[in-house]
């Protein structure tokens, strides 16, 4: 890239438009960068940033994998067959893989939840409650009104994304009014969701089904999220869960509220001194994450089981914070390291069967994940330390001056 | 109705307030020192475990509890390592070590037992009454509802208010919570007290989960401590991170645990299944009434690293 431009001349202070010359210029310069020689260094800017992106996520998979190695040996597991059996249990037939996919829509969903909340510094550790109080609202909708079937299903996940949200809503106030930590509230939250939900279908609970304990009443059938591939439980919801992706992409890169949520994540104290309400912002962020870990409960319900059991959540809201870590928080991201959970939901199951591992593990490989990214700032500093001593010399900057 | 409020009332909210007294015992310590600690619940889990599988393995549950506390300090040490050692952060390492710790015990059991959820029975820390104290007229039937372990926890209790508040150490380990920078100007080994404060804490914490398993139980159940972990933590925030309140509040959270498990027991018809939300709704609305937003520590939650 050649030399710097320097910047056109900025208005005058106190002059709130600018000048017709300067603004005409500023609008070529920005078709010029759409188009023109500076295009280039984006593109590979970009493509750097992203394999950065790769090379973390590899690194904090390979880095889990290797601490797991010793728990998988201590249980008397042999590797090979292990592996094996992972891979064929969730890519090795096409029941498998959409077993697979069907794994990964409520993880997909519930870390695109906690992602949201991390991007605003919030912690949202009640995914799973609003997870399972999302499914119980849908599962309650479903069973108990009379509607035609597609209005039926778009209010079960309405009030999937309702309930998420209610769950979320006590947290959210008493953060932004009292002042309370998220965290401790959140996880309450969790233990509250999980005790109404249990009652709620309970022998002497309201909506308890007459022929089926722990559950609500089946939904119509047409009320279901159709299957999407013949012959497997593959649902419709995936389609809802890439939606929701870009839209979170799109709330949170294109959009005000977004910009917001990323400026109160970096620094709120900056984002309340240019004006944003960080209480508002608070508020909005987890009621947004709290609906989105209830749409995750609601599509379960409606894809999969077609009612509500008390117990229809494998912690997939707890999967949902190593699904966000992993994937750096970026809502693309979020696909690949949700598909990567869901290969070991799917594999579990083989894993269990031929090399006796417990689907326990899916939870401490979860927090061997959220561990590493945990220590992430040391260990990149070390890597770079590394690469520093032993490594090909720095290049010189070029490109963006912004480097 | 006489009998809901019974002395056999004040028994059992001190046996469901311990296991909440010595995680909030380990949060505040951790806590004082500038450490967030969330990983209390997992860190309960790994004592928990440990206890049954060293009273196991032994034979003495004596050496289970033994075991839980060498759990709860390799626990704490690996949360220290990554927020004090390496600056971490603290809500997400902590909750690795939640994640970890409900996998890794929960998957171990049927790898160890051959048998899914709940171990079999092991050696059980015996029931040990107060000497003389039973004896006596008018308070003797309320000492007779406290065992001996019972007694040594609130010994411990004092223990810790008399490290914090009335020792060179506890003063040292105080500062390093209230203004690291300002510590370490002093000389006083800022990284040092917290990496054994957070340690410490998964002692505590441990302690805690064996007194679930081998002191009322005899036997592991995945995820059994059931959130006493963040319970504690609700306490020591709503207690002001302060001895005595958070010790009160721990018991206030005991009792209402074991009000639901009586009302179960002596009302007919309750939803228990919504009593069982008794203790997160009450430790909600501490939270919720919780006045002065800056009670806490000053430092807290912040990594410490010499500019």
């Amino acid at each position: 890239m050649g030399q710097i431009e320097r910047h056109p001349p900025l208005p005058a202070e106190g002059t709130l438009s600018l000048e017709p010359q300067v603004l005409a210029d500023l609008r070529e310069r920005a078709a010029q960068a759409a188009t023109g020689p500076g295009r280039g260094a984006r593109l590979r800017d970009a493509a750097r940033a992203l394999a950065g992106r790769g090379g973390i996520f590899a690194l904090t998979l390979g880095a889990a994998t290797l601490a797991i190695l010793p728990v998988v040996l201590a249980t008397g597991a042999d590797l090979g067959v292990t592996a094996q059996a992972f891979l064929d249990g969730s890519l090795g037939s096409r029941f498998a893989i959409s077993e697979t996919l069907v794994q990964m829509i409520p993880l997909l969903i519930a870390g695109l939840a906690v992602a949201v909340s991390f991007h605003a510094g919030l912690f949202n550790m009640g995914v799973e409650g609003q997870l399972i109080f999302g499914g119980l609202i849908a599962g309650v909708i479903g069973a108990t009104l009379e509607l035609p079937p597609a209005l039926l299903s778009v209010l079960c996940l309405a009030g999937g994304v309702a309930g998420g949200a209610l769950m979320a809503l006590v947290p959210a106030a008493l953060k932004a009014w009292r002042g309370v930590h998220e965290v401790v509230t959140t996880i309450m939250m969790n233990f509250i969701a999980r005790s109404l939900a249990i009652y709620a279908v309970s022998p002497s609970g309201p909506f308890v089904s007459a022929s089926q304990p722990s559950a609500t009443e089946k939904i119509p059938r047409g009320a279901k999220l159709p299957v999407i591939w013949d012959g497997t439980r593959l649902h419709a919801g995936l389609l809802i869960a890439l939606a929701v992706m870009v839209g979170l992409w799109w709330l949170l890169y294109r959009t005000p509220l977004g910009y917001r949520i990323r400026l109160v994540g970096a620094n709120a104290r900056a984002a309340r001194a240019s004006g944003v309400s960080v209480g508002r912002v608070t508020v909005a962020t987890l009621l947004i994450s709290g609906g989105i870990g209830g749409l995750a409960g609601a599509v379960q319900v409606l894809g999969v089981y077609g009612r509500f059991f008390d117990s229809f959540s494998a912690g997939y809201g707890w999967t949902g914070i190593a699904v966000a870590l992993l994937a750096g928080l970026s809502p693309f991201g979020t696909l690949v390291s949700s598909f990567f959970f869901a290969m070991l939901a799917s594999g579990a199951v083989q894993m269990q069967a031929v090399a006796g591992i417990s689907r326990e593990m899916i939870n401490v490989v979860s927090g061997l994940v959220v561990g590493f990214v945990a220590i992430q700032p040391a260990t990149l500093h070390l890597a770079r330390a590394i690469r520093a001593r032993f490594g090909p010399k720095a290049r010189p900057l070029t490109g963006d001056p912004r480097e | 109705m006489s009998d809901f409020l019974s002395i056999s009332l004040l028994g059992s909210m001190l046996s469901l307030g311990i296991p909440i007294i010595l995680p909030m015992l380990g949060g505040l310590i951790c806590e004082r020192s500038g450490v967030v600690n969330i990983g209390l619940e997992g860190l309960m889990l790994a004592g928990a475990f440990g206890a049954v599988l060293f009273s196991w393995l032994t034979g003495s549950a004596w050496l289970g509890l033994g075991g839980a506390m060498l759990c709860g300090l390799l626990g704490g040490g690996l949360l220290a390592v990554m927020t004090v050692t390496l600056r971490g952060d603290q809500v997400v390492a902590a909750t690795a070590i939640n994640l970890a710790a409900a996998g890794l015990t929960a998957a171990l059991v049927p790898a160890i037992w051959g048998i899914d959820g709940t171990t079999p029975s092991v050696p059980q820390i015996p029931d040990m009454q107060l000497p003389v104290l039973p004896e006596l007229p008018w308070v003797g039937p309320a000492f007779a509802q406290v065992t001996l372990i019972d007694a040594l926890v609130f010994a411990l209790v004092f223990a810790v208010w008399w490290v914090l508040m009335r020792t060179d150490l506890g003063l040292s380990l105080r500062a390093c919570g209230e203004s690291a920078a300002s510590a370490d100007a002093a000389g006083i080994p800022v990284l040092g007290i917290r990496f054994w404060a957070v340690a410490v804490s998964g002692v505590f914490a441990a302690l805690g989960g064996a007194y679930l398993s081998i002191v009322m139980l005899d036997v592991f159940q995945a995820s059994m401590t059931q959130g006493r972990g963040f319970l504690a933590l609700a306490a020591m925030v709503f207690g002001k991170w302060r001895v005595g309140p958070a010790l009160v509040v721990s018991l206030a959270f005991g009792l209402a645990e074991a009000m639901a498990l009586q009302a179960q027991i002596y009302v007919e018809r309750l939803p228990h299944e919504l009593l069982f939300a008794l203790p997160y709704v009450l430790a909600l609305v501490a939270l919720a009434t919780f006045v002065g937003r800056a009670s806490g520590p000053a430092d807290v939650g912040k990594p410490f690293h010499r500019a």
